[in-house]
């Protein structure tokens, strides 16, 4: 568990173990491997990839056509290019609709986001650098409330926002995405890799204080692991489905999640066709995700590893 | 947020060591503070509000009457048979997919471990990109692909001579493990390759000495080496299969008479609260799906990790 743990906690540098293979594999072949192996490795991984991909040229594709072109013409090659006029018909549609959509998703996201960093950072800190009583009760409850199904608290939870007074307002969103039990699981096993506890002995020794620890020793080691923690929150807030559609009436408090199943419903309940428009609008949406996915690819990767290797 | 100690907190009848902690526990208080407030209320007030029922008087005239019921909507949950019919549905769906997309990931986990590091390098974001895509893009994507009206599925197996209706109640399912091994496989893939790059290069080494074959080694080393991701995946991937809603949910847009309201466990939930208004009906349907999730997790997990490996 621990030697996993200090493999993985930087999350960055490739630990030994992989340099190692890194170097070893990088000019193998016929002495590993035979031809014919390699062969069938390449096309296994060829494959996949077309399988990925595939779906994703399809949508990018049938986003330059117009409506008629759509149904008509071959799903994966181009048709006559109309791609910034159904941009201009997704943004203007419903005076602009989508664009508040969009704008909703990435206010609610970074708000949310932000004060579950700080709230989940400063919780797994305190749980890795401090033993005090209750500490292993605390743990159990984080790590127990990964089994407890999230979609199964949405209708006691709905009732209580109702109490609240919290229901179709953004907060319904927002506050409860602070308390994320994942992350303070994250934190805590970053904290425990990242911070020498002999460090914060000697800002002891210094004359500072716990909170003053914290903010100026603990969380500055923390924000590699934090930026992790804020960007796996970020994209699954981005991607939430299930609360925004629960708690928000309003279609202007919408996230574009809540918002594209409304226009794919739309096809069913009336004569109005807006395929066009989702297939644009579904574009759009994962624009920003992928490009921030890939350039932070390393935090959320360690992220993700980090958490499921214990 | 007093930052440096004040000396009188430091009394030596407490033990500075003692208010230290005390401190640091102290950073735990907001996450815990929210998550009983937005975690553990919502379950107890689902435990509570399972107890009552709303029972209309005389021949539904006049207000309604809120009686308590004990654990009659649990029991009647229990008994439900259309419930159950989801939850099997769900769970065969379940077994079936499940290892399916596995073994597929572990497949493609050991291919890019095969491959020289540079080959793995260039492949890894392709194929990890529908994993970035947002879940209900995703879905949208597929249900589109799917469409006979303008995906280029159904043209492509006419070539065949395939009459492929993906919406009817023969493939529906089908439709949906495709489009979830589309989205899962690279999640799963990433974690399972990350766990074979922590592996030490000189196992294989010594494997190879003694002449196993490389197909060989895959299979008794390398996958009872990431047995504990494996298991990790499964459990998410169960938790996640029997709690299935935006999928179905969309693709009940498309289907409406193959995709019922009760078609899964959660969407007979949300009917049960949001159509049919009977919050403790779907509270104690709630807790039933908990307590099957649960189940199903805990045998899992103890079947599989009994595991002479670590």
């Amino acid at each position: 568990m621990t030697t996993i743990l200090e493999k993985s906690t930087p999350p960055v540098p490739p630990s030994p173990a992989v340099r190692r293979r890194a170097s070893g594999r990088g000019g193998d072949g016929p002495t590993r491997h035979s031809r014919r192996t390699k062969a069938l490795v390449l096309g296994g991984l060829v494959f996949f990839t077309l399988y990925s991909l595939a779906p994703i040229w399809w949508l990018v594709v049938s986003a330059t056509k117009n409506q008629s072109d759509l149904y008509t013409t071959n799903g994966l090659w181009f048709s006559d290019f109309h791609f910034t006029d159904n941009l201009r018909q997704l943004f203007t549609y419903q005076d602009g609709i989508f664009l508040k959509w969009l704008w909703n998703t990435v206010f609610y996201g970074v708000v949310g986001t932000v004060g579950m960093t700080v709230v989940c950072v400063a919780c797994g800190y305190a749980l890795a650098m401090y033993r005090f009583r209750g500490r292993s009760v605390l743990m159990g409850c984080v790590i127990g409330s990964f089994l407890v199904p999230h979609a199964l608290l949405t209708i006691p939870s709905f009732l209580l926002y109702t109490d609240l007074r919290m229901v179709d307002t953004p907060w319904a969103i927002i506050v409860p995405s602070f308390f994320n039990a994942f992350s303070v699981y994250l934190a805590k096993v970053y904290a425990e890799g990242a911070i020498p506890p002999e460090l914060l002995e000697a800002a002891r020794i210094d004359g500072a204080g716990e909170y003053r620890i914290f903010l100026t020793v603990g969380a500055r080691l923390m924000s590699t692991g934090a930026a992790t923690i804020f960007l796996l929150g970020f994209v699954g807030s981005w991607n939430s489905f299930f609360g925004p559609l629960v708690f928000l009436r309003t279609p202007e408090k919408w996230t574009v999640m809540v918002g594209l199943y409304s226009w794919l419903k739309v096809k069913v309940d009336n004569s109005a066709d807006l395929t066009g428009m989702v297939v644009v609008g579904s574009l759009i949406s994962l624009i920003p995700m992928v490009a921030l996915m890939i350039s932070m690819q390393r935090y959320w990767r360690s992220g993700v590893t980090l958490g499921s290797l214990k | 947020m007093a930052l440096p100690t004040h000396p009188q907190a430091r009394i030596p009848r407490l033990g500075w060591q003692r208010v230290m902690a005390l401190k640091g526990a102290s950073l735990t208080v907001p996450f815990f503070l929210g998550f009983a407030l937005f975690t553990v209320v919502p379950m107890a007030m689902a435990l509570k509000e399972s107890l009552y029922a709303e029972k209309g008087s005389g021949l539904g005239f006049g207000a309604k009457t809120v009686e308590f019921v004990g654990f009659d909507n649990v029991a009647e949950g229990f008994a439900d048979g259309r419930f159950w019919a989801s939850m099997l549905r769900v769970a065969l769906f379940a077994v079936i997919s499940i290892p399916l997309i596995q073994v597929v990931s572990i497949g493609l986990a050991l291919l890019l471990d095969a491959a020289a590091q540079r080959v793995a390098d260039r492949f890894r974001i392709p194929l990890l990109l529908p994993y970035m895509i947002p879940g209900i893009v995703a879905t949208l994507i597929w249900i589109y692909l799917y469409s006979p009206a303008v995906g280029p599925l159904t043209p492509f197996f006419h070539l065949f001579g395939v009459d492929a209706d993906f919406y009817s109640g023969d493939l529906v399912w089908v439709s949906i493990g495709n489009l979830m091994a589309w989205s899962g496989i690279g999640f799963n893939m990433l974690i399972v390759y990350a766990a074979l790059r922590s592996v030490d290069e000189s196992v294989y080494d010594a494997a190879r000495i003694d002449g196993a074959s490389e197909l060989r080694i895959a299979w008794s080393i390398k996958v009872p080496l990431v047995r504990r991701s494996l298991v990790l995946t499964t459990v998410l991937s169960i938790i996640g299969t029997l709690q299935i809603f935006s999928d179905t949910m969309l693709f009940k847009s498309m289907a409406p008479e193959t995709i019922t309201r009760d078609f899964t466990p959660i969407m007979a939930i949300y009917d049960w609260a949001f159509q049919q208004g009977d919050f403790a009906y779907a509270s104690a349907l709630s807790i039933v799906l908990a307590l099957v999730v649960g189940t199903a997790s805990a045998i899992f997990y103890r079947l599989t990790n009994k595991a002479p490996t670590s």
